[in-house]
Parts: structure tokens; sequence; C-alpha cells
């Protein structure tokens, strides 16, 4: 029984019996393609442009820079001298971990000094992406799930889900470093005398506890968008066939909420990968809680090329994880073939 | 005879189960709607709690409101030391609403474009898009800033709003392409067999019914402009600037004082508009696909 | 189609153009300042720029100035609040050469680093200023290799406030501080407590217990000398009163204002803090301390500790175009009536001796005299155009000691080397 609710109800409705994602078929199928690419150039056209301007020309200027010395003192008149081309070197400072030496030449990077951050950094970055997308994406299901239903109350509820994400970054910051006080709040009402930002691993629940409490409004909206797009009907003909709240879960929520809930994952892994103001106010980047983009605008004030290089080897760690979810975790919404696309559920 | 008691009684028996089940149902909703409520709002209650607290009482524990005052209110829009937050939520309201109106306009059509239309470079055109939202913002700050001081765009709007709109496109296409490939196309097919053309299909067909769509990510790209810092932070003038800068400009009456106090009343201020924002859309939001609109 | 490809393709590349152009800049700018020999006698309308006014001072004296020279007149650009995002909001405004940002308020820290950069004028020959009157400490931590860059504008140092009810005189030395903690004991509250949480605030913390015994970050040569006995002691000092509880552990946690609130709440004996504490100390509300609020020079090795400096100076901008104006207008910010009316109006300490032992100054501002001394054995802190990666390596090195996590002496060891990599990165 189980078995025949899945796929079948579902196609009906919500795309038919017709592989539609191509356009219409027919007679002088070229002209047909070759006219959607003249229409695709002019749909697309704004965003390129606009996205080119902001965004491509900054990563082209640094990634120009990222193969620059920094600017080193000349002992003889106490001022900045440009660096002069530098090849790879700041790549390899980076990823080996680094520094110039007195003498000349390198040695590795000491305590305390940037260099010797950049594995530790990327360690916490990946720290804190896993466990608050998890958090946020099981939570914003969960709150997308009772905001679908129908009850008194309801809109209620959709406003002040909003709350914590309408709040800017810096006072969400300022509101939980207050919260996380040693004789704050928190403290208080747990009758704990926890030193939140004092060590390891309280400074980092800190800072995930306030990002899953800023970002699951984001998760959960989207989801509740993709919900919404379920049509009713569907979950009324599993009923009668006798299926389950778990079987109508997982054979119709899930894979119909699919294509939003990777679109909504994929972004915030990518935002999480960048997280910068939230670690950045609370703690400071202390006990190990220094992720990449922090390391990235310390650096940019002791050396911009060598942030630079920085920022690219960022860049290129979330190009990676992005490439791995698109490929192997289908947060492909290109997935052409209608068939192949449905197939996979 | 007693077969038909029975049978009526079984009905019963079926009947009063599925009421309880429903009651229970809608008793776990009631209940999980409350904890939703109270992870969602304890930390903003206590933001606004210090909001009304007396700037002298600022680090007092107490759950209830102590020490209760609207001093912080009027110091956040008291203009006599050059502070301009009233100036600024309009900056916010302006900025955003302009982000997200030009980013939805282009991103829908960049998304019904990736969705329904065939033409090669469809990959590249996403992998780029996608690889736009990828670079860490904060080293964007310092090419901007030369570009922007070389045209003479520094501390206008457009200097705030394309880079907001940037940051807002990414999403909106995956989000916009995502919605457009689950659409029943059919119906644009029927529409044009009616003889409407396909610019009238798409929109009298098409964009009611991805509308909910269309409002939810409105509000994500409105509140991501809305809560963008570190750009405004360097490309903003006195009169452009928009909120989250004006509060991080929050200063004590000393030196190191954190005005905790103001910076909570600020943050009060600035979520009403959205709150507010969240229950006019609220209907079109709901308004999903209905059952109906397929037959 | 291919048009606009090919508008893409010209965007990005003049994206590239534009850059190099800008690498252009930044290199014949650090080449040492070309331009300091222009502009001198230069005169007419010019900005000034400074952090966030939240002192109220800043209008009105401007008005001053304009009304006084209505050819001359000075705009105001106020940037934001923080001074992370001040600092680099001035790179920015140097690195395009702006004109327009003439004459600014430069932090004590950042001004070895724009003069050797190249961005301010040095203040000599033709642009030489007088500095009589100046305490000396505020005219060393202007100064770079021996040229004054800034003019020294306000001042500020630590204070230690410490309970008149319970403490009968005041410790002159740390070690006579750590024998009266056993008074906190009695009293079941923390004994003494500065800012120890991994931000610049520890820089501070650390730089005056190395300095108070005797110790100095960098030597005269700009070269790191952490590797002394005197160091370690200072170090040491924080770490024990760590390890035994006189400095509460909580206190790992405190910038500022959380080290305030406890001693304001009565939690503290003694407590360093700078002397914005005394107003609010004084007057808020939920302050216990308003009646028994005590203060005296932080303590040393054998007498007052050398507090570090805090502060702003002004200066003029190698962009500039109206220098003589800008000159005049810097004379007429670190004016004794301006230093004055920034006193009285908005709490700031000023540079000149004098001003110090004005009785009507210190009937307003009691922790003048106090504050003399602190600002009188003041070390700057480092002043190296590395600032940067100097403060990270001390912060962080120091944290880890006083937490437990290394040696003082490792701690030492390793702010000496990262301080040493950071001066040969090139």
């Amino acid at each position: 029984m189980a078995t025949e609710v899945g796929p079948t109800p579902v196609k009906a409705p919500a795309s038919g019996g017709t592989p539609i994602h191509h356009g219409p078929k027919g007679v002088g199928e070229d002209n047909k393609i070759l006219s959607q690419a003249k229409w695709a150039t002019w749909l697309l056209a704004p965003t390129i442009i606009a996205l080119g301007i902001v965004i491509v020309y900054p990563i082209i200027s640094a990634i120009v820079m990222s193969f620059q010395k920094d600017a080193g003192l000349d002992p003889a008149t106490g001022l900045f001298t440009a660096g002069g081309p530098a090849g790879i070197q700041n790549y390899v400072n980076w990823l080996g971990q680094q520094c110039a030496a007195p003498g000349g030449g390198t040695v590795a990077c000491p305590p305390g000094t940037l260099g010797a951050q950049f594995w530790s950094a990327t360690q916490t970055t990946f720290i804190f992406t896993i466990i608050t997308v998890t958090l946020e994406t099981i939570l914003g299901f969960w709150m997308a799930m009772i905001m679908a239903r129908t009850f008194k109350g309801r809109s209620l509820v959709r406003a002040a889900v909003l709350v914590p994400w309408a709040i800017p970054t810096a006072v969400t910051a300022q509101l939980w470093l207050f919260i996380f006080d040693f004789q704050g709040i928190a403290n208080k009402m747990f009758n704990t005398s926890i030193l939140w930002t004092g060590s390891e691993w309280p400074a980092k629940w800190a800072v995930i506890i306030a990002d899953t409490w800023k970002t699951t409004p984001f998760m959960a909206l989207l989801i509740l968008a993709g919900l919404q797009m379920i049509p009713a009907e569907v979950y009324e003909a599993a009923k009668v066939d006798g299926a389950s709240a778990w079987q109508r879960f997982r054979m119709i929520t899930l894979p119909l909420v699919k294509p939003a809930l990777m679109v909504a994952v994929l972004f915030r892994t990518l935002d999480a990968l960048r997280m910068f103001d939230l670690p950045y106010i609370l703690t400071g980047g202390a006990n190990n809680t220094t992720t990449l983009s922090i390391l990235v605008i310390n650096q940019i004030r002791q050396g911009f090329n060598s942030a630079a290089a920085l920022s690219t080897i960022t860049f290129i760690i979330i190009f990676i994880v992005a490439f791995i979810f698109v490929r192997f975790l289908g947060a492909n919404v290109v997935e052409q073939s209608g068939a192949t696309g449905k197939g996979k559920k | 005879m007693s077969t038909g008691t029975a049978l009526r009684a079984e009905q019963d028996r079926g009947r009063k189960a599925a009421q309880n089940r429903e009651k229970w149902a809608l008793g776990r909703t009631y209940i999980s709607a409350a904890v939703i409520l109270i992870w969602c709002l304890a930390p903003a209650y206590w933001m606004v709690v210090t909001a009304f607290r007396d700037v002298g009482f600022t680090y007092d524990t107490s759950i209830l409101p102590t020490h209760v005052t609207l001093d912080n209110f009027i110091t956040a829009f008291d203009t006599s030391f050059g502070n301009r937050f009233g100036q600024a939520l309009l900056n916010s309201i302006f900025i955003g609403v302009v982000v997200t109106a030009i980013s939805l306009l282009i991103g829908v059509f960049a998304a019904y474009a990736l969705a329904r239309l065939n033409f090669r470079f469809k990959y590249l055109v996403l992998g780029f898009i996608l690889g736009a939202s990828m670079f860490p913002g904060v080293a964007l700050i310092t090419p901007l800033f030369q570009l922007f001081t070389n045209i003479g765009w520094m501390g206008t709007y457009q200097a705030l709003i394309i880079p907001n709109i940037s940051f807002v496109l990414p999403l909106t296409v995956y989000t916009m392409t995502s919605f457009f490939r689950e659409m029943p196309w059919e119906l644009e097919e029927s529409a044009r067999v009616d003889g409407c053309t396909q610019g009238q299909a798409f929109r009298k067909v098409i964009m009611p019914l991805a509308a909910p769509a269309i409002f939810t990510t409105a509000i994500l790209a409105f509140i991501s402009s809305w809560n963008e810092f570190l750009i405004a932070s360097q490309l903003s003038s006195d009169a452009t600037q928009p909120v989250t800068v004006a509060i991080a400009n929050f200063a004590g009456a000393q030196p190191q004082q954190i005005p905790y106090t103001a910076i909570m009343a600020a943050g009060t201020i600035v979520t009403i508009p959205l709150v507010i924002l969240v229950l006019i859309f609220q209907r079109k939001i709901v308004a999903g696909l209905t059952a109906g609109a397929v037959k | 189609m291919k048009a606009k490809l090919t508008a893409t393709a010209a965007l990005m590349m003049a994206g590239v153009l534009s850059l190099s152009a800008c690498g252009g800049n930044t290199s014949s700018t650090t080449a040492g300042g070309g331009d300091a020999a222009g502009n001198l006698d230069g005169r007419g309308p010019i900005t000034y720029v400074q952090g966030k006014d939240n002192t109220g001072a800043i209008r009105p004296l401007i008005e001053k100035w304009n009304a006084a020279h209505p050819d001359e007149k000075v705009a105001l650009k106020e940037q934001t609040d923080q001074p992370d995002q001040q600092h680099d909001d001035l790179v920015q405004h140097f690195q395009a050469k702006d004109p327009n940002y003439d004459v600014m308020s430069v932090d004590l820290v950042w001004t070895a680093e724009f003069a050797a950069k190249g961005w301010l004028q040095p203040l000599k020959d033709k642009m030489a200023i007088d500095t009589a009157g100046t305490l000396p400490s505020t005219v060393e931590g202007a100064s770079y290799n021996d040229t004054l860059y800034t003019a020294p504008q306000h001042s500020d140092g630590g204070i230690l406030y410490y309970r008149t009810d319970l403490v009968p005189t005041p410790p002159k030395t740390w070690d006579e501080m750590m024998e009266m903690c056993s008074i906190a004991k009695e009293n079941n509250i923390g004994c003494y407590s500065g800012q120890f949480k991994q931000y610049e605030g520890l820089t501070v913390n650390a730089s005056e217990a190395i300095n108070s015994a005797g110790g100095s970050v960098l030597g005269d040569d700009g070269k790191p000398n952490l590797d002394t006995p005197e160091a370690k002691e200072g170090l040491n000092n924080l770490v024990d009163a760590f390890k035994n509880g006189n400095i509460p552990a909580e206190a790992i946690t405190y910038q500022e204002e959380e080290s305030r609130r406890a001693f304001q709440e009565g939690k503290l004996l003694f407590h360093r803090n700078w002397p914005y504490l005394y107003n609010l100390a004084t007057t808020e509300g939920s302050s216990k301390v308003k009646d028994v609020l005590g203060m005296t020079a932080l303590p040393g090795k054998d007498g007052p500790g050398a507090s570090s400096l805090g502060g702003h100076n002004v200066g003029v901008s190698v962009y500039s175009e109206n220098k003589a104006t800008a000159l005049d207008f810097l004379k007429f910010m670190t004016s004794e009536e301006t230093q004055r009316f920034y006193a009285t109006q908005g709490s700031l300490a000023p540079v000149l001796s004098s001003l110090y032992d004005d009785a009507e100054l210190v009937k307003k501002l009691p922790y003048l005299p106090v504050l003399k001394t602190s600002i009188e054995n003041a070390v700057p802190r480092p002043v190296t155009p590395f600032y940067p990666a100097v403060t990270q390596a001390i912060q962080e090195n120091s944290y880890a000691a006083l937490k437990g996590e290394k040696s003082a002496e490792q701690a030492l060891a390793d702010m000496q080397k990262s301080i040493e990599t950071a001066g040969a990165g090139s």
C-alpha cells in the first residue's frame, strides 16, 4: 500500500504527464532553441551585469593582488615600500602556515601570528557550519510544518518567527553578548556560572546558539514556501490510502520540498562558511572561534595582498563545498530532464 | 439487527477516535507553536525589556521590566549629537524596497530563463551566479571602494543599492528557479491555446501561482538588505546611512561606555517595521497553489 | 548575445586595468610621501575627520572657528563610533589619495602605521608646532622615528580605583596590593580586576603589567624585547593572581564595561579602568560605590606603575591642498582653550601639563591629579607600523598564559617570535 503512495499521486497534479521542461516540441526544433537562446540572453543579462560589477570585479582584483608581496618596511627610511611580485608565495605561506623569518626565508608561524591560525580557523569554520546548518535545517523544517498547519494564531507565529531575523546582526551580537555575560540572564535563568566566552566549547556553543536563533527563520520561511506549493489534495489522497503520518512525511513532504530545502541548505551553508559578525563581536575570535572570514579581516589590517590570497583560498574552499553539494546531494536546480530529476526520489 | 447496532457502535467509536486524534493533533500544534514562540521571542523579549530600562540599571537581571523609562527611545531619535536614526530608518526602508523590487524583477526573468528555456551554457550561468555568492564579503569592500571613488559614487544611494542587489540576486534566482521548475506549466500551454501570448500567459497564469514563492523571496531579499552592514559602513554617507550603521554609531555619554539600553531600543524600533511587513504579506505567503488551480 | 558578452568582458577588463592603476598608486604612495612638500601655503576650506563625537564639543568648536575664518571654513566629517572602522575608513581614503580628508583625528596606535605609509604630513620646518608644555609621553606617542607626525590632542591613562571603606591607604606597588587581598577575602569579594578578554584591552593590561615591572614590549630599536626577567615578572604577576584567585576567574571575560559593572556592584576591591568610570560610578543609580570611590596611580614595582597611554592626536594628510589652513586648524584644535573646553564639556583629559593643576578643572574632574601621575608615568602602547600584528601577538599569547594554557615564559617567547616575523614581513 505504502509503496503506491509515493510518486504517483504527486506527479499527476504537479507536472502532468508530458515532460514540459523543455518547452513545446515540434517542427522547427532548431529554430526554437535558437530563439530560446536569444530570449535567455536578454532575460539573464541584467543579473549577469549586476553580479559582474559588484562581485566579479573585486574577485579578479583580489586574485591579482594575491600574487603581490605586501609592502615591507625600508629600514633606512622607516617608510613602507611596495612589495613587488610574490608568485604563489602568499598561498604557500597560508597553506603551510609559514611566516617570514627575521633573516629572510620563512619559518613555521609562531603562536600569536595570524599565519598560525589557518588550519584551526578552517576547522572552526567547518564545525560551525556543520552544526549550525544541521540544527537550522531540523528546527526550520519543524517550524515550517507547524506554520503550514491551520490553527488560530498562525499569523502570530509566522510574524514571531521572523523577529530574530529582523534584528540586525550588530544588535543580535550585542544582545547575545549581554545574555551570555557571566552575570547575565543566561547564567541566572539556568542557575549556572559558566564563563560563556571564556573557554573553548562554551564559546563555540554561544556562537552556535546565537547563529541558530538568528537564521532558523530563513530556513523555516523557505521550507514553508515549499510546503505551500504542495496541493492539499495530495495529502488527502494519501490519507484515504491509509498512509501514516511518517509515510506521508517521507513520501510526499520530503521529496516535494526537497528543491526548496536544498536551495535553503545550500545558501545557508555558503553563508555559514563566511560567518563573521557573531563570533567577532561575541568572542573576538578567542578560544578557537576564529573563522576564516575573521582571519581575512584581521589580515587585511596587517597586509592586504596576503589577505587577498586568504580570501581566494576561502573562496576556493567554499567553491569545493558548493560543488560537492550540487554534484552529490542534488542541490542542482537545473537538473534538466524531468524524468531523471523526478526519478531520483 | 444486533450486527447493525454493533456496526453503528463501531462507527461511533471510529468517529470519536478520529475526533480525539484531531483534538490531540491540534493540541500538539499549539504546544509546538508555544515552544516556537518562546524560542524566537525570549531573547527578543530581553532586548525589549532592556530597551525600557534606565541606563543606570543596564545590567539588572530581573525578568520583569524594572526601572522603566522611555529615555532610550528618546535618545535613539535624539539628533543633537549628530545621530540620524530617524533618517537612517527611512534610508533603510527606501534601500530595502528598491533592492527588493529590482532584484525580484531581474531575478524572476533570470529564473524563468533558467527553468523554462533551453540554451547552451546553462550550467555555466548557474555556476557563475552561485559562485558570486561565495566570495568572503569582507574582501569585497576595498575594490568596491576604489571603484565607486573613481566614478564619484561614494556615499550615494546607488553605491549601497547595487551591491545589495548583487548579494540578494543569487538567492533570488535560485529560489525562483527551483519554484518555477515545480510549476504546472501545462497551464501556460493551455492559456496560449486560448490565445494568450507567452508574456500574457506568464503574467496572468504563472505569476499568481508563484505568488507565495515570490512574496517569500521578497521578504528574504528585503531582510537581507535590511541587515546589510559591512558595505554600508564603508560606502554610505551621513545622509544615506542605513539603520545598521546608525546603530553601530550609537555612542555612550562616556568614551568606553557601551550604551546597551539605547542599542536595544534601536533594535526594538528596527524590528517593528519587519513584523508589520510580515503581517501585511501574511495572506500572500499563504495563498499557495490551491488544488483547484490545476484543474 | 555576443554584444552582451563583449560588454561584460570589457567591463571585466576595465576592472583589471583600473586595478593595476590602483596598484601603481599604492606603490608611489608608499615610496615615501612625495607630496609632503606640496601645498604648504594652500589656504581655503578644509574637512576635519573624526570618529563619532559623543562629547557634544566638536560642533561648537567648529562653529567658533568658522565664524573667525569665513574664507577657510572647516566641514566636519564624522565616522562611526568603532575604532576599527574609523581606521579602515582613513586607510581607504588615504589609499585613494583623497584631498578632501585634510585634517583628521588619529588614534595613538595608528600614528606609526600612517606615518610609515607616508600619509601624514611631518610636523617639522614650515609645519612645525610648539610642544613645550605638552606631557612628554603624549609627544612620544605622536612621533615616529623621532619625527612628530601628529599633534597630541587629548590623552587617557589607567587609574586604580579602590574602595575607601575597606582600604585605609591605597597600595603603591603590586606586591602591596596583593597583600591587601586578604581584606577582599574577609569581605567575600574579588580582589582585583582589569580587562582580560582577548581584545585590544588585554594588550593594554598586559603591556601595563610588563612595563610596570620594568620590562618593555619593544626596545629602543623597535625590535621586540620580551625575553627579559622584568617582562616575565610582569606577566607572572597577572598569571599568579589568576591562579590564586586574587583576580576572579570571570575576569577572563571582562572588557571595560563588564569589569566596571563588577566594581560598581561592589564585587571588587581594586579595579583598573579609564577615567570614564569616575563619572558613571558616582552618578549611576545602581552604583554601590558612589560614596566610597578611591583613586590612585596604577601600582608598579617600587612606585607608581606604567599605564598604557590612550588618546587621540590630530594629523594633516599629505594629500591636503590647503595645508596652511590645516596647520592653523590643528593648532586651534590643540590650543589650551580648546583642551579646556574638551575637558569641561566632554571629560576628555588634556595633554597640557598646566591644565592638570588648574583648580577649576580639578574641581570638575577630581581624577585629574591621579591621571596626571598616570600619564606622566605612562608608556605609549608599542609605537610600530606593525601595530595590528604586535597587538595580536600580545593578546593571543598573554590570554593563553592567563588561562594557564602555557607558562608566562613560553608566552613571552612566542610573543617575541611572532613580533619578529611581523617585522620581517615583506
